[in-house]
């Protein structure tokens, strides 16, 4: 239970800021379709007998970066990224059934299976975290810019395609820790959950991923008292914990909004 | 002094031709108005010369030292990201505390710092986007059609505020817009442009052009109008509006 905190924790605090640029540029697509690669990074480790961790990571940050570079001008951004997405699911589930290392099952890697982390990996996941953390504070004002525009970012001699990059490889690494966690399917959902609920209640960018950081460690932590006491999935229960954090900030500014028109 | 130099640039997107064989330059305190029609290529140009893309063929010099001042046409946030206007400001690149109070209080828009950059209305918005240029103390001011979406009076406040930057920081400025008769009558020369340039030179001469008159047709009488009648000569044009527009309709 312990590790399964601390492993949860982990990937709540790698997230949440990453989750808060997926929010703002509007990637959720995006994060579908490099999570949902993962599978089919998982089968490819199994066929080639690697670490199933380099798989995803390797499969997730080809898939970021060919959909942050490819095919964006025949169609349309959202189809691409849900062909993507759903295409690597899809050929990621069969690819692993035909692998010869059957006996695998598919679940732990489209639902997480939190509560079998080693301390190993928790060690791995915390890792993941702090390079991912330490990679996004050294470059803030540099994401920001870029992330709010791309020509005003070039203008103060940032250079945006090095950051859409920096994001894709820490997406990659965050995917490859968290498939474990949560799994494939809802990767995403403690991505963008948590970034959307702090969105209601903050002024600046700043503001907005501490507070995600907050609220996807209670979601966590939630989720795991939940799930301990149900006797239901951990991701999805954490997922579930998220959602209603997100309902209840929605609600409390939807609320205080009417309260400042009235007065 | 050259801040920007393009020989020959061209840019093509698919197989679509947007610049085509383009020469341009910029000299230090100069004020260059690039005037076209939609899908011209004005916009694609500024941004070869900010350096967000990368011209398909001919080269570009920029010299060591510029310092680029941007105003994008629109800044596309949602409302998915909450920023402050003192925090956007904050962005600019070294800027110090002190430099950011002027640069607001230059902008008249001290009193919406603590409001968020989505709320505000088209002018606000401009007015802080030139602040943030300011900073920097750019000697190169690029703006990309300032005034879409603003109201005559906001149209004049946002080019007097443009002079004023101006005539503080000493610094060029490459301008596209549409409205002819104000950046003619204060601008060192146009460059018209239409995938490639078709014209360019002082206001007087662009505005009397043929290739101009075809491009702008009635438009381009009525601002030369004004053009003219700004700088006290008198009026030497009185083809009518129609048989300007009359031109416009040879080129299709």
């Amino acid at each position: 239970m312990v590790r399964a905190a601390l492993a949860g924790l982990a990937i709540a605090v790698a997230s949440a800021p990453l989750g808060c640029f997926v929010v703002w540029r509007r990637m959720a697509y995006f994060g579908d379709a490099t999570a949902h690669a993962a599978v089919l990074g998982v089968a490819l480790a199994l066929a080639f007998d690697s670490s199933i961790m380099l798989g995803v990571f390797v499969v997730s940050l080809a898939m970021a970066v060919f959909v942050t570079t490819v095919g964006r001008n025949t169609y349309e951004a959202d189809t691409m990224l849900g062909v993507s997405a759903h295409a690597a699911l899809a050929a990621g589930i069969v690819a692993v059934s035909l692998s010869s290392n059957s006996g695998i099952n598919l679940e732990i890697f489209l639902f997480g299976e939190i509560l079998a982390v080693s301390y190993a990996e928790v060690a791995v996941f915390w890792a993941v975290a702090a390079a991912v953390s330490l990679l996004i504070y050294s470059r803030w004002t540099a994401l920001i810019a870029s992330t709010m525009n791309e020509e005003l970012a070039h203008a103060s001699g940032f250079r945006p395609r090095i950051e859409q990059l920096l994001l894709n490889l820490s997406l990659a690494a965050l995917v490859a820790a968290a498939i474990k966690v949560v799994g494939a399917l809802l990767v995403t959902a403690m991505l963008i959950i948590p970034a959307a609920a702090a969105r209601a209640v903050c002024k600046t960018p700043e503001q907005m991923a501490a507070a995600a950081t907050v609220l996807g460690g209670v979601s966590v932590l939630a989720g795991l008292a939940g799930s301990y006491r149900f006797d239901t999935p951990a991701g999805p229960t954490m997922v579930v914990c998220a959602t209603a954090l997100f309902a209840l900030s929605a609600a409390s500014s939807f609320i205080m909004s009417r309260i400042r028109g009235q007065s | 002094m050259t801040l920007v130099l393009l020989q020959g640039v061209s840019l093509k997107l698919q197989s679509e031709t947007i610049v085509e064989n383009v020469d341009f330059d910029v000299d230090r305190g100069e004020v260059v108005t690039l005037v076209g029609p939609n899908g011209a290529g004005k916009t694609s140009l500024l941004k070869m010369i900010v350096g967000s893309v990368r011209p398909t063929a001919g080269t570009l010099f920029r010299t060591q030292d510029l310092r680029i001042g941007y105003v994008p046409q629109k800044l596309a946030l949602g409302r998915t990201m909450p920023v402050t206007v003192a925090r956007f400001l904050k962005l600019a690149p070294g800027g110090t505390g002190q430099q950011i109070e002027e640069a607001m209080e230059f902008a008249s828009v001290a009193h919406l710092s603590g409001r968020q950059l989505f709320q505000l209305s088209g002018g606000q918005l401009q007015r802080v986007l030139l602040a943030h240029a300011m900073i920097g103390e750019p000697n190169l001011l690029v703006l990309d059609e300032p005034t879409t979406g603003l109201d005559q009076e906001g149209i004049l406040s946002l080019y007097r505020l443009v002079r004023d930057f101006r005539a503080r920081i000493g610094c060029a400025v490459i301008i596209s817009s549409h409205d002819l008769e104000f950046v003619l009558a204060n601008t060192d020369r146009v460059v018209c442009m239409n995938k490639r340039i078709c014209c360019e030179g002082s206001p007087s001469i662009v505005s009397a052009s043929p290739e101009f008159r075809a491009l702008f047709g009635g438009e381009a009488a009525e601002a030369r109008a004004i053009y003219t009648h700004a700088h006290g000569r008198r009026r030497e044009d009185d083809r009518s509006p129609e048989s300007a527009r009359g031109g416009l309709r040879n080129l299709h």
